[in-house]
């Protein structure tokens, strides 16, 4: 076991944990985007950050997502710091998605007053890569990527031409946490058959019912138990 | 050339090449390099050596294209060895005179000398040009001399002494701890101890009994060619400083990842790869010591972030190259996997020169922390563009000034931007810092790769620093939402400052973003590009104000914030502003007052530029 101190509560998490999953383990809440327990984490959206503060006396900003839990390390995830980078970072994705009501609803989430810079086009892809990282890690089918780079970058198929190796099994659409995808837009859409597509449209009713978004703007003590509750 | 089958083998081979080598046999000796090419480098190679055969004089004189000796101002470049006379700027026309005057008759063309801005004196002879004085020449000691495309001249000069070194008598941690004694640090940017590196590696690598080496050539920044210099003009020495690596850390493979944009160079190394593994330098059983290293080149294509680490061993793996978070390092969990070093090309060409003069030879060179030479790409507003590896610790003064020749025409020394785009810009009043790791560091900049860009007076630093983030943003991959949004945002202010449209705490609104990207991007590409705008608000933040509240760009860049304008009492009616003018925003009679419409105008300054009765005014 791993033992550190979060938010000057000692904590025990077992050895190869990352910070967001024992902050998760601990009731601690920790915004998020781009994680999802189910997949790889990617560190993109940098709303997971916590300050680690190291024995002598500095300390960094780290996304919580990708670092590791290290024994007797001291994190604070709701410093001055931690609160204005994630601050910050909210407004940054509104620059780009000031319409779409989760990313709304987050910048409300963690303050945000303000959009001082806004992209020409809104978009309500955050490119957390959440479709992108499903597609390969649960689906196997790696029927779509990110292209081109910076602001252009974007979430297409190879080339941006009708994928031969989407299924059409609408995991993107289902995972995508701010409702960017549309299952018409799914990359191998227009590819598949009527009889299959008939069949596809059926998944996309499931997608209706069953909301699989990872909730992210939503306490997560609500979606995991406690410690405290098992005990 | 055989195959050399024992370390013995090598000596004999390479004592003879060694007492083969002679400069002071006629010999000239043409800059090869892609700057001096670019200048017609290949023309006046191929007319010399028509030329000397037109005149017999084939059999005593040989023609060497050479790498990159860094003065690339002056190119392209000859020196005329034994004498070593150095003729600069040479154009085709200019080598019959040389063949003629210099090669037959023994006379020195003044004409084709280098003439010292200050004194006017014509300077003969290549050791005595300021130039190099200063400079403290190792990595690029065999740039200029040797043929790179020639393995017989590097090891003429000791190259691959240090391999047979290595292999004859030390052990893997011996190597190390030599390196670690020597003080070397990264030279790529971070500046962390290679010998402390290797050992992390190779504790790894032992661990899980395999492992990378990767040579990190993927040169990117603006305004920086030192590693192309040293990849093209002595590729050797950054593949002996892998082989020696490869032996230290335990690993049988190694990559050298290198810009695509750079032909030459990758021609060079892969000619140099194929040479080394036909001579047993390289591949299986190392000179007969059963050390196995093959080396493979992977080209990039063009993306400035695979220069990151993480980015460009997962371009290595055929990925997309977007950098990943650390930890894991690259010496925990590198390629595949598996354990890798990565160092930048700089520091691979040093190792061969540490092993060969020892840790305790190459630490007497620089300061305390920071030992040894680094190589600067000394570009910009500088009178002599070009490469100087200088020893660690030298001021910027130095540099810019005795090296670098100082400011052109005449005007005043403004700032410095070091590090390249992740670096910070030093006003002139920082001139006299050492340049160390430390004591850029703790100014806002960072000795970096070791781009250096000059700015003179006509520079506006909030222009610089906009060029700056432009090339950042441009380059940004895109994975994390500081890097990809906050950059622009960044970009975005600084463009709205430029053209005029400032607002009261866009200053403040660009330190928050700023600090905001800096502490929480993914990679160093984004911690590192709010840097120039950091500085440049740190030491010209009236520039900013004067644009923001006065609508003032005090060195007359900023379009936005400039009118051009004709002086009644200097214009005499000459018509040239007028006929010049590509927007045709002038207008006026012959011999009549010419008026600027500043509706038309496009502050191109071609009307400034044209008029010779300084008549145009800008303000």
């Amino acid at each position: 076991m791993i033992h550190l101190t979060i938010d000057d509560k000692p904590i025990e998490v077992q050895e190869g944990r990352s910070l967001l999953e024992a902050c998760r383990e601990h009731g601690i809440h920790i915004p998020t985007l781009c994680y999802h327990p189910a997949l790889e984490p990617y560190g993109g959206c940098r709303l997971c950050v916590v300050e680690v503060i190291f024995p002598n006396g500095r300390s960094r900003i780290v996304a919580s997502c990708v670092y590791p839990c290290e024994e007797g390390a001291v994190v604070k995830t709701n410093s001055e710091m931690v609160v204005r980078s994630r601050r910050m970072t909210a407004e940054l994705i509104l620059a780009g998605s000031y319409n779409t009501p989760e990313i709304l609803a987050l910048g409300e989430e963690l303050g945000v007053k303000d959009v001082r810079f806004k992209l020409e086009e809104e978009n309500a892809c955050v490119l957390c890569g959440l479709c992108v990282r499903a597609c390969d890690e649960i689906v196997g089918v790696n029927a779509i990527s990110v292209i081109q780079r910076g602001i252009a970058k974007k979430v297409a198929t190879p080339f941006q031409v009708t994928s031969s190796r989407c299924i059409g099994c609408g995991t993107c659409v289902l995972i995508c946490p701010t409702g960017a995808f549309k299952f018409e837009n799914v990359a191998g859409f227009q590819y598949v058959s009527p009889k299959e597509s008939a069949y596809h449209l059926g998944y996309y009713r499931l997608g209706g019912e069953l909301d699989l978004r990872p909730n992210f703007v939503q306490d997560i003590a609500g979606l995991m138990s406690t410690p405290e509750d098992e005990g | 050339m055989n195959h050399l089958q024992s370390v013995s083998e090598f000596q004999t081979w390479q004592k003879s090449m060694a007492a083969g080598w002679d400069e002071t046999k006629p010999c000239l000796r043409v800059c090869d390099g892609t700057g001096c090419r670019a200048l017609g480098s290949q023309k006046v190679l191929a007319a010399l050596r028509d030329e000397i055969k037109n005149t017999k004089l084939d059999t005593q004189i040989e023609v060497v294209g050479t790498g990159c000796p860094g003065f690339c101002e002056c190119g392209p470049l000859i020196t005329v060895y034994p004498q070593r006379i150095s003729y600069q700027k040479i154009r085709v026309q200019d080598v019959p005179d040389i063949v003629e005057k210099t090669l037959v008759k023994g006379q020195v063309l003044d004409r084709l000398l280098y003439t010292d801005p200050l004194t006017g004196e014509h300077i003969k002879l290549e050791p005595d040009l300021p130039f190099y004085q200063r400079q403290k020449r190792l990595v690029l000691d065999f740039n200029g001399r040797i043929d790179p495309t020639k393995l017989e001249d590097y090891a003429a000069l000791g190259g691959y002494t240090a391999l047979e070194k290595v292999l004859a008598s030390m052990t893997p941690e011996q190597v190390i701890a030599e390196v670690k004694a020597s003080g070397l640090r990264g030279r790529g940017g971070a500046g962390f101890s290679t010998g402390t590196k290797w050992q992390l590696c190779r504790n790894n690598v032992l661990k899980v009994g395999a492992g990378f080496i990767v040579c990190n050539a993927d040169e990117g920044d603006p305004g920086a060619f030192m590693d192309r210099s040293v990849v093209e003009g002595n590729p050797h020495s950054v593949i002996e400083g892998m082989v020696i690596g490869a032996y230290a850390m335990g690993v049988h493979q190694g990559f050298v990842y290198i810009r695509a944009e750079y032909p030459l160079a990758v021609e060079n190394l892969k000619l140099a790869i194929k040479q080394a593994e036909t001579a047993g330098l390289l591949g299986k059983d190392i000179l007969g010591s059963g050390f196995d290293f093959m080396l493979g080149v992977r080209l990039g294509a063009g993306a400035f972030v695979c220069g990151e680490e993480t980015a460009l061993m997962a371009s290595i793996e055929g990925r997309i190259g977007e950098p990943r978070p650390r930890p894991p390092y690259p010496a925990e969990e590198g390629l595949w996997g598996k354990p890798t070093n990565i160092n930048n090309v700089k520091s691979w060409a040093s190792i061969p020169i540490v092993i060969r003069q020892g840790a305790e030879w190459y630490s007497a060179i620089g300061t305390e922390k920071s030992k040894g030479t680094m190589i600067f790409s000394v570009v910009g507003k500088i009178n002599n563009t070009g490469l100087a590896e200088v020893p660690m610790g030298i001021s910027l003064r130095q540099l810019i000034f005795d090296i670098g020749g100082g400011i052109p025409n005449g005007k005043a020394f403004k700032a410095a931007q070091i590090g390249g785009p992740s670096g910070g810009c030093l006003p002139a009043e920082h001139l006299d810092v050492p340049i160390d790791y430390e004591s850029l560091t703790a100014l806002g900049a960072i000795v970096g790769s070791g781009g250096l860009v000059v700015a003179d007076e006509d520079t506006c630093m909030v222009d610089f620093a906009r060029y700056f983030m432009n090339f950042t943003q441009e380059e940004s991959c895109g994975k994390c939402v500081p890097c990809r949004i906050g950059t622009k945002a960044m970009l975005s202010t600084l463009e709205r400052i430029c053209a005029g449209k400032g607002q009261p705490g866009d200053v403040d609104y660009l330190l928050e973003l700023a600090s905001a990207v800096k502490s929480s991007s993914l990679c160093g590409l984004g911690q590192t590009a709010p840097n120039p705008v950091l500085t440049t608000i740190r030491y010209f933040r009236d520039e900013y104000e004067a644009h923001i509240f006065d609508k003032k760009c005090p060195a007359k860049v900023c379009k936005g914030l400039i009118t051009y304008s004709i002086i009644p009492e200097k214009c005499n009616g000459c018509m040239v502003c007028l006929r010049n003018c590509t927007s045709n925003a002038i207008s006026g009679a012959k011999r009549e007052l010419h008026v600027i419409d500043d509706e038309l105008c496009t502050r191109c300054g071609v009307c400034m530029n044209v008029c010779k009765f300084d008549a145009v005014e800008v303000n």
